[in-house]
């Protein structure tokens, strides 16, 4: 899908390594269930999803987040392949979850920000033009399947 | 997704927190969506150097942040107060409204690099919603 330089490649890599995915992960998700709170549909089973507190509060969320944040482990690990990659997760999320392919965009862009948060000024403007280039190829994958 | 009381008094507490840096956050805001974004470099062509960190973009940064900051005074009539930068955006700039979230986005980066503990989900949320509410009405007059 995509021909990555050896610097974006590496870019890429080094973001991810230093992300902690039990904690950005459920912070992420909550987030957008906070942000876009519409999202909160897919979510039925979660238990309380009532206020902001609640949400950023809540196991199930958090549970979830790691599993959301673990599966752009494999996109890491292929970046020459993400379109593959994702081909089985696609069609789960549009055959049988159901989930409007914009959401994708929505956590790609929320889960940006709370890596900014995390990083600080070392998040510069170069890496986060390439972590959102990765984003946009990972949000396009996840969208593949639904047509 | 109109703006409640508490969005309101949210946007303009955070708005009073960051203040002394605004022009730090527009400057590196614009950067950022520059950098990250290069299709949003086409508005800004007669610029000698669109690095972020440049001497232009720090000055427009400094510009854009402040008529956010004019906005959030304004913010009980977004439309009327932003009135004449509607016209200017739409009649003279021609900038197309889709660039609005971008750079709406690349704020939120930029705010939470420089404040990730006021920066709480409640506040992102109202800062989103002011942000979205101020580009509807910087789009007003296009058409």
């Amino acid at each position: 899908m995509v021909d990555w330089t050896d610097a974006e490649k590496s870019t890429i890599s080094a973001v991810w390594g230093k992300v902690d995915i039990n904690e950005v992960g459920p912070l992420a998700l909550a987030s957008v269930l906070v942000v876009y709170p519409w999202t909160q549909r897919y979510f039925g089973s979660f238990g309380d999803v009532s206020t902001a507190a609640a949400i950023m509060g809540n196991p199930k969320v958090a549970a979830h987040g790691k599993v959301v944040c673990g599966a752009l482990d494999k996109a890491v690990k292929n970046m020459g392949n993400i379109l593959a990659t994702y081909k089985s997760l696609s069609e789960t999320h549009a055959n049988k979850l159901f989930v409007d392919p914009d959401n994708f965009r929505v956590l790609a862009d929320v889960l940006t920000i709370v890596i900014a948060a995390k990083f600080g000024a070392a998040f510069t403007p170069e890496i986060q033009a390439t972590w959102q280039k990765f984003m946009k190829v990972v949000v396009a994958a996840m969208g593949s399947r639904y047509f | 997704m109109s703006l409640t009381a508490k969005d309101k008094s949210v946007v303009k507490a955070f708005w009073g927190k960051i203040s002394g840096k605004a022009d730090v956050v527009g400057a590196e805001a614009l950067g950022r969506m520059l950098t990250a974004y290069p299709q949003t470099k086409t508005y800004f062509s007669h610029w000698a150097d669109l690095s972020p960190g440049s001497a232009p973009v720090k000055k427009h940064g400094g510009v854009i942040m402040g008529a956010i900051g004019n906005a959030v005074g304004v913010i009980d009539d977004l439309v009327g107060g932003l009135s004449a930068l509607s016209d200017l955006h739409a009649f003279e700039l021609r900038v197309d409204p889709g660039n609005f979230k971008i750079l709406s986005h690349n704020i939120l980066v930029t705010l939470a690099i420089h404040f990730p503990a006021d920066f709480t989900p409640e506040v992102h949320i109202a800062v989103d919603k002011f942000l979205a509410a101020l580009s509807a009405a910087l789009a007003d007059k296009y058409r």
